[in-house]
């Protein structure tokens, strides 16, 4: 008997206005497609298509697993996606389907690791860390008690590393704000890492305009730029690092799916109807 | 009958008939039994009750070609029901009356067209009868290969869904505006798929559950009282004023698909709910997002309001709108100022009551 099909899902924001916000969710699921580990891969979106409302009836498979490619828990992952998935309590799930909800990718331990691989790529340099300080940086928001949780957890854990000489979890919505970026640090260098799924007018906008990178975000602005005697290296959102893709897989895997292996050809299924 | 002259049935073909007729082949008016002592085959147009010996019927296999490709064509593909019956309609094979293979056969071997939203599909048949598929924008029906950019890896489609022929990013992927001047000259059936689930996400699955009365519509009332967070307003959208919403957003010049969903299950909307040939099934994210501001503003109270304007002054506000509405403001002439919407007539009257302090006074 061949093993069960299995699909996965990328859920994602998406956007009515920036074409690149959904850039990353498609480039990674496409990286995950060439792997060939999923009958079917499929990106979803709260504000493009498919929809999370009908993303599940796109699908073919026995086994559905689907990862928010949110960066937190909070409002999307617990309220929305369940709701528009109808996995959701009172909701009728609407695929024949077995759907397996996994866990943000943004909360996963292994996003350390591509926040420092940010760092590094940034940087252009595979050892930083001795006589620099990281930045990671969290949307927050005083209205949601958990949102900053990630970045805090992230930030704890390099920090444990002791790569970094400093490292500090700031916000755009909460204190410690990114805005006086240079205030929390000692040394000259600073990497400063948003912790964003995608590059879009908070990350592209938003904090380089805080930061005093720039006084326009249109003019742009160097990589490095120095601010009071500091060195800012200012990466862009960490969501567009390939190595987010290992991330995602490792969601699924955590879900139930099995990504040891290449998918092997699904039984040929009897002459349908038409 | 076409027969012979164009196709061949490979040896593997021939072996996988042989090997299903033992349950038995019976698709489009070709049938194949195994029976106690031989086969028994049965072709369209052709009358046969003897009994063959399986080298006859090997024989016989390789003189149908027709036939056997088309069954083989159509029992080998590993695609989902809804999948399957979209490439069927793609030639015209799916519903009551099915044209015999053969006579699509001659159709397919000129190329059998037809559209999917802006999409122009076109199957062709190999020797083999393998299909092949090929894509482009139905604007660009005739022009020639040389000129489209040509694209073989389905993921290309995610790229030029984004945006329209002026660079703009299309919120809306069943807005009518895909980009031109590009083509996918020779996908297999799965890539196919794979370029029309990027074109025109989740269409295909909605269009075949309505072809078997199966698509589950969702009522505006219904999708509105669902929405939480910043959305949750939506609720409160007057009823007369989603007919509104629906006329500036979902009619065919604004999108492609067929709305099928009402305010609520008894109350319809008064907008015609366009041709496409896919269904729409419950309000849209755009939609929603728009009915946000919508039903922002009719919370406010209206007041009356004085302007005192000349009768062209009148009309031109109903030009600029128009314009606006109608997208058509950028195809406006500089010095066409006999057009209420041309930029210095704007300009003028935003001058004018400005300075009146009927507008703009802050």
């Amino acid at each position: 008997m061949s093993e069960p099909s299995q699909a996965l899902v990328v859920a994602g924001h998406g956007s009515h206005l920036n074409p690149e916000s959904s850039t990353p969710i498609f480039e990674h699921a496409n990286r995950i497609r060439k792997q060939d580990v999923f009958d079917e891969v499929r990106e979803a979106f709260w504000k493009e298509e498919p929809a999370f409302r009908e993303v599940l009836r796109t699908l073919d498979s026995d086994e559905i697993y689907v990862v928010p490619a949110f960066m937190s828990n909070g409002y999307f992952t617990n309220r929305v996606i369940p709701r528009e998935l109808r996995i959701a309590d009172g909701w009728e799930p609407e695929t024949n389907g077995h759907v397996h909800y996994g866990e943000p990718v943004g909360t996963h331990d292994s996003m350390t690791d591509v926040i420092i691989q940010r760092a590094e790529t940034v940087t252009a340099n595979p050892s930083v860390g001795n006589g620099t300080g990281l930045a990671v940086v969290g949307h927050g928001t005083e209205r949601h008690e958990d949102s900053d949780a990630s970045t805090k957890a992230h930030a704890a854990a390099i920090r444990a590393r002791d790569r970094f000489d400093e490292v500090r979890a700031l916000f755009m919505d909460e204190p410690p704000y990114i805005d006086d970026v240079t205030d929390h640090f000692e040394t000259e260098d600073i990497v400063v890492v948003p912790l964003f799924v995608a590059d879009g007018y908070h990350t592209r906008e938003d904090i380089p305009e805080d930061m005093g990178l720039t006084d326009d975000y249109r003019d742009g602005y160097d990589i490095p730029t120095t601010i009071d005697g500091h060195r800012i290296w200012y990466s862009g959102a960490v969501g567009t690092e390939p190595l987010l893709a290992d991330v995602i897989l490792q969601r699924a895997a955590e879900a139930g799916a099995r990504i040891g292996q290449s998918r092997t050809k699904r039984a040929t299924k009897p002459t349908p109807g038409v | 009958m076409v027969e012979a002259a164009h196709w061949t049935v490979t040896d593997g073909q021939i072996e996988a008939a042989v090997a299903a007729a033992h349950e038995g082949i019976s698709f489009e008016g070709f049938e194949l039994l195994h029976v106690d002592d031989g086969y028994r085959l049965t072709v369209p147009g052709v009358k046969n009750s003897e009994t063959l010996t399986e080298s006859t019927l090997r024989e016989r296999l390789a003189s149908i070609p027709g036939a056997v490709t088309n069954w083989h064509y159509w029992t080998d593909l590993d695609v989902s029901d809804a999948n399957y019956a979209f490439l069927r309609w793609l030639e015209n094979a799916r519903g009551e009356q099915i044209p015999p293979p053969n006579d699509r056969y001659e159709l397919l071997v000129e190329g059998l067209e037809r559209h999917w939203g802006d999409l122009l599909i076109t199957t062709t048949i190999e020797e083999d009868g393998t299909r092949r598929y090929s894509l482009r924008h139905q604007a660009d029906a005739t022009m020639p290969d040389d000129e489209l950019a040509g694209y073989d890896d389905p993921l290309a489609a995610q790229r030029l869904a984004k945006e329209d022929d002026d660079g703009r990013y299309r919120p809306l992927k069943t807005a009518p505006t895909l980009q031109t001047g590009w083509h996918f000259p020779g996908c297999s059936a799965p890539e196919l798929l794979e370029v029309v689930s990027f074109f025109y996400p989740a269409t295909v699955t909605n269009w075949y559950a309505e072809s078997i009365g199966e698509l589950d519509v969702t009522h505006w009332s219904e999708t509105t009282a669902r929405q939480t967070g910043i959305y949750d307003v939506t609720a409160e959208l007057p009823e007369e004023a989603v007919d509104w919403a629906v006329e500036a957003c979902c009619v065919d010049s604004q999108c492609l698909k067929r709305r099928e969903w009402e305010y609520d299950e008894k109350t319809a909307i008064d907008v015609p709910a366009g041709e496409g040939e896919f269904p729409c099934r419950e309000p849209c994210s755009l939609l929603i997002a728009a009915a946000r501001k919508w039903s922002l503003i009719e919370a406010e109270e209206t007041e009356p309001m004085t302007l005192e304007l000349t009768q062209s002054e009148r009309d031109q506000f109903e030009e600029l709108l128009d314009a606006v509405a109608e997208g058509n403001a950028d195809e406006i002439r500089e010095a066409d100022v006999g057009d209420g919407a041309n930029r210095y007539r704007a300009r003028y009257l935003r001058a004018k009551l400005r300075e009146k302090g009927m507008l703009f006074d802050e």
